[in-house]
């Protein structure tokens, strides 16, 4: 049991917050995590409104309805997440490791799609400049179906979606570390904090998802 | 001690423990030995800065002839010894870039903030020691990355440290092309290693203080240390956005900066400067911190107004979000918006003020040790005040028009950040100096570095206001090409010369700094007679800190204080008025 005295919380004291280092740590993290995709989102929205033409009618360009799939398996990942956490708390080795392996199937099943899709964009000539030259969209355009240009669009498209799935993606990584720990039994009843801290940062990550699906492709 | 917060078998760890040379000096996880690290790093990048600034200064005061030593650069930066045009553009990016991202921020943040964080707050390391080293360990590709630019084809970035598109997002028009991406890619990385550190200090700042160690009991150093790690935390990533996004446009074809393609070359200079103003207060906070606490030691007398010095710092850190817009008052700006800024920028004075005033506060009728630290921190105050009353001259967005880009703002630049930033950096070094190597530096050789330091800055710098208000433009070649700039180049003359003895006179220091490691008279546990936490362990603490947690039960400035008899009182001793601090509930 020393062992697992070490690894509690430290004692509550008159300073300090009333919370462990390592969520603490990931709150702050966070906050930097925000000014990023600020940075971002802002650009996005500045862009746009000066340039609103670059920009198709929703569909147009992007598949909605996979995307939407997608969205509501991240959504499902944050509820095996909860799920995950919930079991950790009660000190249910079985339901958290099942959760667990859930959130990174699911988690990995996102990235997956966002990879195909990418890869449909990019066979229909949707790339980061805007239309590949002679792609199938590109000749659309050229009849007049489309925007004679789309390069911020594009730009703003595969930068904002490709930081997000990237962070997915590390998410995932983490996610199988803590996986792999739950698969030892590091985590009891009265200390479970690697599930909790990697669990503050899957939800931002499926939060920001939430703004960027509705922003990027429903707006 | 139920109620020590020190994980103890982490203190007793240290004596009975022996650690590899490996992990005790290169990939340690103490904060002390990173603090070390990040000095000797960024002192490196403080010399390479200072000689860019002394080639810059070689081409302005003796244009266009043969640079002594300048054989010694391949023919596509001087031939026979004379700079390039291209090559000088390199220059000045490089000499900003370097000085401010992995000299001055470092300094400041890095060696400090990992040196004084834990030790002045009773804590045994940082929250996190680990992410601590990597964020060490990633800040040394990024410098590495920093210098490859100089060795690639097409040369290092060109277009000014503020990398402006579309200057610097299409290679058509510097010419760089490897250079600039480096260049990106580089601040990418050390901004990573930013945001690990801030995250640590921030933690370990909230959660890590010793039992008595409240809020307003901290020293100034770590109230300006955690207000500057929440810049750092906030502010860097924007930059690393902005960055990204300016890599993509050079090398994936994305259009962000480009207006030929719906981008929009202005979104690169509000999110450069919605970074970039904080990162000013990144660069001064610190310091002001740092002077704060050398100046009531050397006074000998409390700190003049403790609680207005902590407002005007948090004030200060939340004016800094506000006033990015005066970088931009000749970008092209609705006039209403001007103003707005200008105000904005105008009330950063009176934090300012505050602070100047406490400091003079503080030094009257004390009975003042000059030692070389407080000769530093006095220049500081004295050379903040230069550099801030010309900023308040800038603030006025009319004053503005006529000074822009010119000498005038590289004045005001260098008053705040080698006049103040500096100044305060070698009071922070040669104060902390016997803690951090055990060693003193030699008295004698630290007032000839700071007397030669003091007058060449100001030759150096001072006729630059008069250059910038007689018309000099900043980032020119060659300025005798201009014939209003030909009766001033005497001035310029002046300076470059000004400006070499200048970079000579850090040889003492450099001296000092290295000849002291080994052969300084032994340092005393407390050589100053201070009342911080860290001169209660021995000088270089042991790993792991403290022996056991310390408890405070004042403030860091209690200095001839009528209860003792010493004229000063540490922070951790015990008198018998003192009530134990408030247990924790469950002990």
């Amino acid at each position: 049991m020393a062992h697992a005295a070490v690894m509690q919380p430290p004692p509550k004291r008159e300073v300090g917050a009333d919370v462990y280092n390592e969520k603490l740590g990931m709150w702050v993290f966070l906050g930097s995590e925000v000014m990023f995709f600020t940075a971002l989102i802002g650009s996005y929205i500045i862009l746009r409104f000066g340039n609103p033409d670059a920009w198709t009618a929703p569909g147009a360009i992007l598949n909605i309805p996979i995307t939407a799939v997608n969205t509501f398996l991240l959504i499902c990942s944050s509820m095996t997440m909860v799920k995950a956490f919930a079991a950790a708390q009660d000190g249910d080795q079985q339901r958290l490791k099942l959760y667990l392996v859930a959130t990174v199937l699911i988690g990995a099943t996102f990235v997956g799609v966002q990879a195909y899709e990418y890869t449909q964009l990019v066979h229909h000539g949707f790339v980061p400049s805007g239309y590949l030259v002679g792609g199938e969209l590109a000749e659309r355009a050229a009849a007049g179906e489309l925007p004679a240009s789309v390069g911020i669009y594009g730009s703003t498209f595969y930068t904002m979606t490709g930081f997000h799935g990237f962070h997915v993606t590390m998410g995932v990584l983490c996610m199988i570390f803590v996986t792999w720990k739950a698969f030892r039994g590091k985590y009891t009843a009265t200390d479970h904090r690697g599930v909790e801290v990697i669990g503050l940062y899957w939800h931002f990550v499926d939060l920001v998802w939430i703004i960027l699906f509705t922003i990027v492709y429903l707006i | 001690m139920a109620t020590a917060a020190v994980p103890l078998d982490e203190a007793t760890h240290a004596g009975s423990h022996e650690i590899s040379f490996i992990r005790k000096y290169i990939f340690s996880t103490d904060h002390k030995i990173i603090g070390i690290q990040f000095m000797l790093m960024s002192l490196i990048f403080l010399l390479v800065g200072g000689i860019l600034a002394a080639m810059i200064r070689w081409q302005l005061g003796f244009p266009n002839t043969s640079m002594p030593g300048g054989g010694i650069l391949p023919e596509t930066m001087a031939p026979g010894g004379i700079l390039l045009p291209e090559f000088y553009n390199s220059l000045v990016t490089m000499h900003g870039t370097i000085m401010v991202f992995f000299a001055i921020m470092p300094l400041l943040v890095g060696v400090y903030g990992n040196y004084l964080i834990p030790l002045k707050l009773g804590a045994p390391d940082m929250a996190f020691p680990r992410l601590n080293m990597a964020s060490f360990w990633v800040a040394v590709p990024a410098g590495i990355l920093m210098m490859a630019g100089f060795f690639v084809e097409g040369g290092h970035a060109a277009a000014g440290w503020t990398v402006y598109a579309p200057l610097s997002a299409d290679p058509e028009w510097t010419g760089v092309s490897t250079g600039q991406q480096l260049w990106l890619l580089s601040l990418a990385v050390l901004g990573l290693s930013s945001i690990l550190g801030a995250t640590n200090y921030i933690t370990t700042v909230v959660n890590m203080r010793a039992p008595g160690m409240t809020w307003f009991r901290m020293p100034l150093s770590i109230w300006a240390l955690f207000v500057t790690s929440i810049l750092v935390l906030l502010a860097i990533p924007i930059l690393s956005g902005a960055a990204i996004m300016l890599f993509f446009d050079q090398t994936i074809g994305t259009h962000f900066f480009d207006a030929l393609d719906g981008g929009q070359p202005l979104l690169w200079q509000h999110l450069f400067w919605y970074f970039g103003h904080p990162e000013v207060y990144i660069l001064i906070l610190p310091a002001m911190g740092f002077v704060s606490d050398i100046i009531a030691n050397a006074s000998r007398k409390p700190i003049f107004g403790y609680h207005s010095m902590v407002y005007a710092i948090i004030a200060i850190g939340f004016l800094g979000w506000v006033v990015w817009g005066h970088h931009m008052f000749q970008s092209g700006m609705n006039p209403t918006l001007g103003t707005t800024f200008m105000i904005s920028t105008l009330f950063i004075a009176v934090p300012s003020a505050i602070k100047t005033f406490n400091w003079m506060g503080t030094m009257w009728r004390g009975n003042i040790r000059f030692h070389v630290p407080m000769l530093h921190a006095t220049a500081f105050v004295a050379m903040f005040v230069i550099g801030g009353l010309s900023g308040v001259f800038m603030a006025s967005n009319t004053f503005d028009i006529y000074i822009h880009d010119t000498y005038f703002i590289v004045a005001h630049i260098h008053y705040v950040l080698f006049g103040g930033s500096l100044f305060a950096i070698f009071g922070a070094i040669t104060f902390w100096y016997p803690k951090m190597f055990g060693r003193m530096m030699n008295p004698f050789w630290g007032k000839v570095h700071f007397v030669l330091t003091f007058i060449f800055f100001n030759l150096a710098f001072f006729p630059m206001h008069s250059l910038g208000v007689a018309g000099h433009m900043r980032r020119i070649y060659d300025p005798t090409q201009y014939e209003f700039l030909q009766p001033l180049q005497p001035v310029n003359t002046f300076i470059s010369i000004s400006v070499f003895l200048l970079v000579l006179s850090q040889l003492p220091f450099a001296l000092n700094f290295i000849l002291s490691w080994f052969n300084g008279a032994k340092a005393p546990d407390n050589p100053w007679d201070d009342n911080g936490l860290e001169w209660s362990v021995p000088s270089p603490p042991p790993h792991g800190n403290f022996k056991e947690t310390p408890t405070v039960y004042r403030g860091a400035y209690e200095f001839s204080s009528p209860l003792v008899e010493e004229d000063f009182l540490p922070q951790n001793k015990k008198l018998d008025s003192d009530p134990e601090p408030a247990q924790a509930a469950g002990h």
